[in-house]
């Protein structure tokens, strides 16, 4: 599948497009349907889609898998410090008016870091289980000659 | 800060502190850190518990307003579950580093925050005022303790995380099930709004129906008779701390959701009226005291035999529930608190068994009263507590149970208590006439009395039994306080 | 025809059964775990479904509409699709881990297994 020259020329036109649409989604989250959730989920797909043709090796060279691990962490961490950011200014937790003055920037500035946490973390997360899941493959493929051994 | 502006930060501490967790190297931070927000989270459900002894406390995320936002409303009733969890897990974690050490020796920065993950999780569940939320906590604690139960070194392990797995997903779904049925017809989550609301409703058959779901995917997690299954294996196989936190905690905050649906959501007049739910409750309560007990006096797995037990403990639990008074109600949450001491402490001794044996088999256990007098003394009291004889917790809180049971007029329960509590009797002493009236194996490895470092936290525990059997003021005061709370419909009265 | 008009229940019902029996009579792990995910998608299409009006718009403040459906649904639901995500990775992971270990997911393979481990086995389990 991997040599299929049309799917290597699709693929070089679409997975910059999905990322770029995965971004569109992520940053206009806070005043148009869209958002972390579903943001980072299309990025993902974006390198799984990369995976599928060039590679698990190369992919990983440009998210080795540690960076996600790390990134999985630090995406949960900024959504819990703007969290704690409204406490520390003296509202509730997750509440964004005191962020700053004006009532309707500070909304925005809230949602908009705590969707990026949410974007960061749902998109390594998912790259993390397809990759955990694809480094299986070797062992899989001990699997299928077992079988083909044992003549089923 | 106010008591309120505190109170959400017994689920919070814990949460924010997995993400940071899943990223430190080595043994001692993620223990240390773990240990620190449990501490920090005990520290605070206390103090929220004190404040919600005078009304219901209620905190707005984000300051959105409930019914809009999602409300953490915290009365008697979840505070006291929320302080028996995190003074759990507080209490064990000292315990754990040493055994957590043998049995999950690799990476253990994510095996704690996993095990953040699932404790921050049971917090969310009881605190949480918003009938949704309700699942999505559920979610994540139960989705780490999967996990958590693969940890353990047998393969078995990974079988019973699996099962777990599969009940546990559909239990859940029935609850969000239920809660969308409840949604549908109401219109809101918020559970005081719903409470408002459902009287209007209540000839519907969706909202009979919203109710079976809750009740039925509550009593999977919950581990009620006919859908227990999955508890015997995931006890056995999970890393000995898993066990007891498992064991001390998770059957508990599944009965708390069961009883906030029945009685808060749906007012008890409701749920024991539109469904024959005391005649159930109570059929299938007595059903898993005789077989959970008599099953676990034929286990030869000395954990298997004490998950059993918690079969038939949690049919006490459920017993006091069925009666439907406060009395009862009482009993049932008093009944959750003792129980989190004796089985934390006999799984902890059990676990300290484990360490030092490497075994937690019947036969592993001849001779070994000479040999660990002191962990094995510890198992001893424990399981006088589980039998329920004075001056323990466990005679507390049976004898609740049987004031209840003949106040409301069913006074042949008082025979069936007695006999189940006698097979109690018979399975932990199994135990102790192999420890000390048998002559241990010829082959049998020399073992020594455990270290200080897992044996104080077991005492502790123990002690904590005969504290709580004796000064009742603490135990009894807040559970009685809950189940006021919980009696009383809406918590606290009107909002 | 009446029943017709509630044909997202019917749909919600028959998913529900069929992932309910995938759950309860597949004995392969893997088909487990996709019938469980068929049973939550049946839940999510109950929630979806009764977000909808009829003649509303997508819930975007606009002029010129007045009628909008329900959001609420869609984002409960979104967290729960997140949850069965997660519910379908954990499991299909447990399931691989049982494969390395056992060399099978059929239930009754395992059984076979376990059954004979148990005979055998009268020592202690580690």
């Amino acid at each position: 599948m991997r040599e299929n020259g049309i799917l290597r020329v699709i693929a070089r036109f679409v997975i910059p497009l999905i990322l770029l649409f995965g971004l569109y989604i992520q940053f206009h989250g806070e005043y148009s349907p869209g958002g972390g959730f579903q943001a980072g989920v299309v990025f993902a797909a974006g390198w799984i889609l990369f995976v599928l043709i060039y590679g698990l090796d190369l992919g990983l060279k440009v998210i080795p898998e540690r960076v996600m691990y790390v990134l999985t962490a630090l995406g949960v961490l900024l959504y819990s410090l703007v969290g704690l950011a409204g406490v520390a200014l003296g509202g509730h937790f997750l509440d964004f008016y005191p962020l700053l003055e004006d009532p309707h920037a500070a909304q925005q500035a809230g949602i908009i870091l705590v969707e990026f946490g949410v974007g960061v973390t749902v998109a390594s997360v998912m790259m993390l289980v397809f990759t955990l899941f694809a480094r299986r493959r070797s062992w899989w493929d001990e699997v299928d000659a077992e079988a083909d051994g044992e003549g089923r | 800060m106010t008591v309120v502006e505190l109170s959400p930060f017994s689920m919070l501490v814990p949460l924010i502190a997995s993400a940071v967790c899943a990223l430190l190297p080595g043994r001692l931070w993620p223990w240390l850190l773990t240990f620190a927000a449990a501490a920090a989270s005990a520290v605070i459900a206390a103090i929220t518990l004190a404040a919600a002894m005078d009304g219901p406390l209620s905190y707005a995320f984000g300051n959105w307003e409930p019914p809009i936002g999602i409300e953490y409303r915290i009365d008697a009733a979840n505070a006291f579950v929320a302080l028996l969890v995190s003074a759990v897990a507080a209490v064990i974690l000292p315990w754990a580093k040493t055994s957590v050490d043998q049995e999950v020796p690799e990476r253990q920065g994510p095996f704690y925050a996993l095990f953040l993950l699932a404790f921050a999780g049971l917090m969310g569940i009881t605190l949480t005022g918003d009938a949704f939320n309700v699942f999505v906590f559920l979610e994540i604690s139960s989705l780490a303790t999967y996990a958590l139960i693969a940890h353990g070194q047998d393969r078995r392990a990974l079988l019973a995380a699996f099962r777990y797995l599969i009940m546990g997903t559909v239990g859940a779904t029935f609850l969000l099930i239920g809660i969308g049925f409840l949604y549908m017809m109401t219109g809101t989550l918020n559970m005081v709004d719903l409470a408002q609301r459902l009287p209007e409703l209540r000839d519907t058959a969706t909202v009979e129906v919203a109710l079976a779901f809750i009740v039925v995917g509550m009593g999977l997690k919950l581990a009620l008779l006919p859908l227990h299954l999955w508890l015997p294996n995931a006890y056995t196989y999970a890393p000995s701390f898993i066990s007891v936190f498992l064991a001390a905690t998770a059957t508990k905050v599944a009965l708390y959701v069961l009883l906030r649906f029945t009685f808060t959501v749906f007012a008890p007049d409701y749920s024991f009226v539109a469904l024959p739910l005391a005649v159930v409750l109570m059929a299938l309560a007595i059903a898993g005291m005789v077989v959970g007990s008599w099953v676990a006096i034929y286990q030869a797995n000395i954990k298997r035999m004490l998950a059993y037990s918690s079969v038939a403990q949690v049919g006490y639990m459920v017993l006091g529930v069925s009666l439907v008074s406060v009395t009862g109600l009482t009993a049932a949450l008093l009944h959750m608190f003792n129980h989190a001491l004796m089985k934390a402490a006999l799984f902890m001794a059990l676990g300290t068994i484990a360490y030092q044996v490497g075994s937690v088999r019947i036969e592993a256990f001849r001779g070994l009263g000479k040999r660990m007098p002191w962990t094995l003394t510890a198992f001893a009291l424990a399981g006088v507590s589980l039998i329920g004889l004075p001056p323990t917790a466990g005679f507390i809180s049976k004898w609740y149970l049987i004031s209840a049971a003949v106040e409301s007029g069913h006074a042949w329960l008082v025979a069936l208590i007695v006999i189940t509590s006698m097979m109690a009797l018979i399975y932990i002493w199994r135990v102790l006439e192999a420890a000390w009236f048998r002559q241990p194996a010829e082959d049998a490895p020399a073992v020594t009395e455990a270290p200080l470092r897992l044996l104080i936290p077991v005492w502790v525990l123990v002690a904590a039994n005969f504290y709580f059997g004796i000064d009742t003021r603490l135990n009894v005061g807040a559970a009685t306080a809950a189940a006021e709370a919980l009696m009383g419909g809406i918590p606290g009265g009107a909002p | 025809m009446e029943w017709l008009g509630h044909f997202n229940y019917w749909i919600v019902v028959v998913l529900m059964m069929i992932g309910f029996y995938g759950v309860i009579a597949r004995g392969n792990m893997v088909k487990k775990i996709l019938a469980l995910n068929v049973f939550q998608t049946s839940v999510f299409i109950l929630f979806i479904s009764a977000g909808k009006i009829i003649g509303g718009s997508t819930p975007i403040l606009r002029e010129g509409v007045s009628a909008y459906s329900n959001p609420l649904p869609h984002v409960l639901i979104l967290t729960a699709i997140v949850v069965g995500v997660a519910t379908v990775a954990v499991g299909l992971a447990l399931a691989i881990r049982i494969r390395e270990a056992y060399g099978s997911i059929e239930d009754d393979r395992i059984a076979a297994q376990e059954a004979d481990e148990e005979n055998r086995q009268s020592e202690p389990s580690r």
